[in-house]
């Protein structure tokens, strides 16, 4: 979709980011519909923008590898692991778990975690939630196949995986049924 | 003790010993230093009086009430049920009861999270505490309403004559006109886990409870979901920097020079150096993080590595003398019934290093100053974390407070690296004279955070001609289950503790099978072995969820499966024979009838048409006065090695059920974590260190591995209130999936992990 190219990283991959020293840079970012200005090292990962300087909770470190996924926001709707990406390779629209809510009404997709009880510590919640979110969008009628696909990659050390996939079940029960209207 | 030489900062690591005294090297800033020498422990904080009713209980001018507890919750929704004893208790509704947990200054020390016994013994104290509280209400009441007491009822908050329900109090106006919860409660005189309260007014049998039994919501959940939840990682204080840590180049490796120009085009990066442990901080966190990989450090590699390897350690663990012994049973005459069996059986299993590996590795921050220290922490046992932190700073000259504040923070699974991020936090705040926080890489939590210990059991069986299994041997040789202690109440049971020069206080135990099997002759035997290296060790040992109960079990419940075919007996049908207790019986038939259980004295090796073996495997344990039996159902693919728990079924008794919902939840959680470090967990490690540092080399259960379906079923027992939940089914899980992969193939897995080599190589 929009994502800037360099967006795309091996699901697995561990990306280091290091070593160039460059000066500090500004930098726009459009975080949950808002506009912020970022001064950081172009090479900072955008979790570190999101957390320390904007202030979003739900993004959070776990591995800083792309190994996790507890980082997980939406640029332009798709998942991306914001501990690797740089500030600087950010075009899109970027959606956090913060951000999904509307008001005190939870997103459908959060509202189907809270009913499941999905997770334990809740430290992971961003990466199941969030790619949740995306494949749900673009399509709710999803296969239990299609949901165990689009979650690999994702950890929970707390092993809640039969509360989670039962979660996303009722996510995409959920939302097929509003949008054929009878929800 | 420290000079400069061409840019690098040079110092002698005895002199540094010695005096035990931290160099922080600023680019800015003059050296500091502090002293760090003390050993002696702090008095533990007793500022709360347990023996006090309102030192548990308020009720607020709105009929709120808050319960505070000395214990953790960490996702398993334990406050929510503690508060629901003290709404049955108390006769208000759930929804009004906020359990306040965690903060060593308003809680009493119940000994913080330990043993899934959250319920099991503090539930108890909170029981006794509500009924009195009760009663305190209802004298005040009485004495409001010239009524007597046992003429009064209550419901919802508020006290009426029975007769005449129109006259009535609510707790609220009472706590406005007096002062009930000042009153003494009969406490133990203990504090931990040993805590007991026991009041004047006697708690409410189980069976007429309410709220108990019913499956209240989460207390947590909601926030947590909507990211409005503080969590540890989202705290922070006013001119606090972000610390990282250097750790050293190989296990036992010192310090010999650091290069403080290294770091100098970092802006307001500065460097910490207390013997071997080295740290940087810097004002913005992403600063910190590029000091930490840009500060050269050379390390003294002279007395460093281990002895072994990852690859060769089960020999290693053979081969070693033993430290500390023991024989946990002993009945009959084992030796003489192997010497005259006409058949005797013997098998080895093994079960390897493996890692907390929390979803984070370990995070907290540190305000040192004035002689007191506050930590944010989401160790499970802040208290012991306020004691460890006054204990690695004071010493004879100046003695420090703490306090500690639990925060939500990654699942914790026992003792973690948490409590060892808390002193590096507590130092790194001590040294430059500024709030810390520290967050450790992915590398370090999975590369020096605390293991469970790795072993190797030896099972033999004596069979007589008839068939009769007469004599049972179990013994486990292996790590220490702590080669550090679960609390982190002394600098030596503390990594940075360590890295300073305080000396390692193990203890050596190891563990053995809990179940209620019969033979004639049955001994129960272990052997602890020393740490690979005693100071500072990547590998050394701490209590893991259900310490050393998965290892233990997954050999014994298996061996039990190995007797049974080898007396050509059902595996059910032969535990159902020699277990003694009737609760042990219970649970066994409950998950055989779940799940549909067809005997079978032989493996029977069913392949489907896609070529994979499918099979079903039993096992059974007790723990902390629960037992549980799992029914799992594998399907072994021989192409790939990869082998699928399709399905699970449990019997489960856990005594009283406080929360069926949430309780199967945890129940879930448990036996997919023990599926995980069934089928994937290993700690791999050369002579020169831990090399599983991430979760490529540290592969843990993803949403493909998922069973398809868990049915759980429970013998509640209301009679026994509640016991230790959720852990307990830890432990039978890793023999199931052994066992169904037997039934399955007729091979017999006798290594954890069963990654896909070794299953494919087992299969041939």
């Amino acid at each position: 979709m929009g994502a800037a190219e360099g967006l795309r990283l091996p699901k697995n991959g561990a990306v280091h980011l290091f070593g160039t020293d460059c000066m500090d840079k500004s930098f726009t970012l459009d975080v949950d519909g808002r506009q912020h200005t970022v001064r950081a090292d172009p090479a900072m990962p955008l979790l570190y923008a999101l957390r320390n300087d904007i202030g979003k909770r739900g993004p959070r470190f776990g591995c800083g590898l792309a190994q996790c996924g507890a980082c997980t926001v939406l640029v332009d709707g798709e998942p991306v692991r914001s501990c690797v990406v740089p500030v600087s390779a950010i075009r899109g629209a970027v959606r956090t778990l913060d951000g999904l809510a509307s008001g005190d009404t939870p997103h459908p997709v959060q509202a189907a975690f809270i009913a499941e009880e999905a997770g334990q510590c809740e430290y992971c919640m961003s990466g199941w939630i969030m790619t949740t979110v995306a494949l749900l969008e673009e399509n709710p009628h999803r296969s239990d196949e299609d949901i165990r696909g689009a979650l690999a990659g994702l950890k929970c050390r707390c092993a809640t995986h039969m509360a989670i996939l039962r979660a996303v079940r009722r996510a995409a029960d959920e939302m097929a049924k509003a949008e054929r209207g009878d929800g | 003790m420290a000079e400069q030489a061409g840019g690098a900062l040079l110092f002698a690591r005895r002199e540094l010993l010695k005096g035990a005294a931290a160099l922080l090297v600023s680019l800015n800033a003059p050296l500091v230093a502090w002293s760090a020498g003390g050993r002696a422990n702090a008095p533990p904080q007793r500022d709360l009086d347990p023996a006090r009713l309102d030192t548990w209980l308020a009720i607020r001018g709105d009929g709120r009430v808050t319960g505070y507890w000395g214990k953790m919750d960490m996702g398993q929704g334990v406050d929510t049920a503690i508060a629901q004893i003290v709404a049955d208790e108390l006769d208000v509704r759930v929804d009004v009861v906020d359990i306040v947990f965690g903060d060593t200054a308003r809680c009493a020390d119940q000994g913080g999270a330990s043993g899934s016994n959250g319920l099991k013994l503090s539930g108890l104290a909170f029981r006794a505490a509500a009924a009195q509280a009760r009663l305190a209400l209802l004298e005040q009441a009485a004495a409001e309403l010239g009524t007597p007491p046992d003429e009064l009822q209550v419901a919802d908050g508020v006290v009426r004559v029975r007769r005449r329900p129109s006259r009535k109090v609510s707790y609220a106006d009472l706590v406005r006109r007096g002062e009930p919860l000042a009153a003494p409660i009969q406490w133990n005189g203990k504090y931990g886990n040993g805590l007991t309260l026991s009041g004047r007014a006697k708690p409410k049998p189980w069976s007429e409870s309410r709220v108990v039994g019913t499956s209240v919501p989460r207390k947590d959940i909601r926030d947590k979901l909507l990211a409005r939840a503080t969590f540890l990682h989202d705290h922070s204080l006013p001119g606090m920097l972000h610390g990282r840590m250097l750790r050293p180049s190989k296990p036992g490796a010192s310090v010999r020079r650091v290069e403080r120009d290294s770091v100098k085009d970092i802006p307001g990066a500065r460097i910490v150096v207390d013997g071997d442990f080295v740290g940087v901080v810097a004002p913005r966190e992403w600063d910190a993080i590029r000091a930490a990989r840009k500060l050269a450090v050379e390390w003294d590699e002279s007395d460093s590595g281990f002895d072994t390897d990852s690859n060769s350690l089960h020999e290693w663990i053979r081969r070693a003398g033993a430290v500390e012994s023991a024989v946990e049973h002993d009945n009959g005459d084992v030796e003489a019934e192997i010497a005259g069996a006409a058949r005797t059986l013997t098998a080895e299993y093994e079960w390897p290093f493996q890692s907390h590996a929390r979803m984070a590795p370990a995070a907290a921050i540190a305000d040192v100053r004035d002689g007191h220290v506050t930590v944010w922490t989401d160790s499970q046992k802040p208290w012991d974390t306020a004691r460890g932190a006054a204990a690695l700073l004071g010493d004879a000259d100046k003695s420090f407070t703490a306090r500690a504040i639990w925060m939500p923070g990654p699942g914790s699974y026992g003792r973690s690296d948490a409590g060892d991020g808390a002193m590096d936090a507590v130092l790194l705040s001590a040294t430059v004279g500024a709030p810390v926080r520290v967050q450790w890489m992915r590398d370090e939590g999975h590369g020096w955070d605390p293991k469970g210990p790795a072993s190797v059991v030896t099972c033999r069986g004596a069979i007589d001609a008839t068939g009769n299994v007469r004599a049972y041997h179990f013994h486990i040789k292996g790590f220490s289950r702590h080669d550090q202690n679960s609390r982190e109440d002394r600098p030596g049971e503390l990594l940075a503790g360590h890295l300073v020069g305080h000396e390692s206080t193990p203890e050596w135990t190891v563990s053995s099978p809990d179940d209620s099997y019969v033979f004639p002759a049955k001994r129960y035997s272990w052997q602890a072995i020393a740490p690979l290296r005693r100071q500072a060790s990547p590998l050394r040992t701490a209590h893991f969820r259900d310490p050393y109960g998965p290892e233990t079990h997954f050999a014994s419940e298996s061996f039990i499966d190995e007797l049974a075919y080898a007396t050509r007996t059902d595996p059910l049908e032969f535990r159902l024979a020699r277990v003694a207790d009737e609760r042990d019986a219970a649970v066994l038939r409950t998950a055989a009838e779940l799940s549909g259980w067809q005997p079978h004295a032989a493996p029977r090796k069913r392949r489907r048409s896609d070529g994979r073996y499918v099979g079903t495997g039993i096992a059974y344990a007790q723990r902390s006065g629960s037992v549980n039996a799992v029914v799992a159902e594998t399907v072994v693919d021989p192409a790939s090695g990869r082998i699928h728990v399709r399905r699970i079924w449990v019997g489960a008794d856990h005594g009283l059920v406080v929360n069926p919902f949430t309780l199967d939840r945890t129940i879930e959680g448990n036996l997919l974590q023990a599926m995980s470090r069934t089928l994937f967990e290993e700690v791999q490690f050369t002579r020169d260190g831990v090399r599983s540092l991430d979760w490529q080399s540290y592969p843990i259960l993803e949403a493909a591995d998922a069973p398809d379906d868990v049915q759980i079923r429970h013998v509640n027992r209301p009679e026994l209130g509640p016991q230790g939940a959720g852990e307990p089914t830890t432990r039978v899980m890793p023999a199931a999936i052994a066992n169904a992969v037997f039934d399955a193939t007729g091979v017999r897995l006798r290594r954890v992990p069963f990654t896909r080599a070794r299953v494919k190589a087992a299969l041939g």
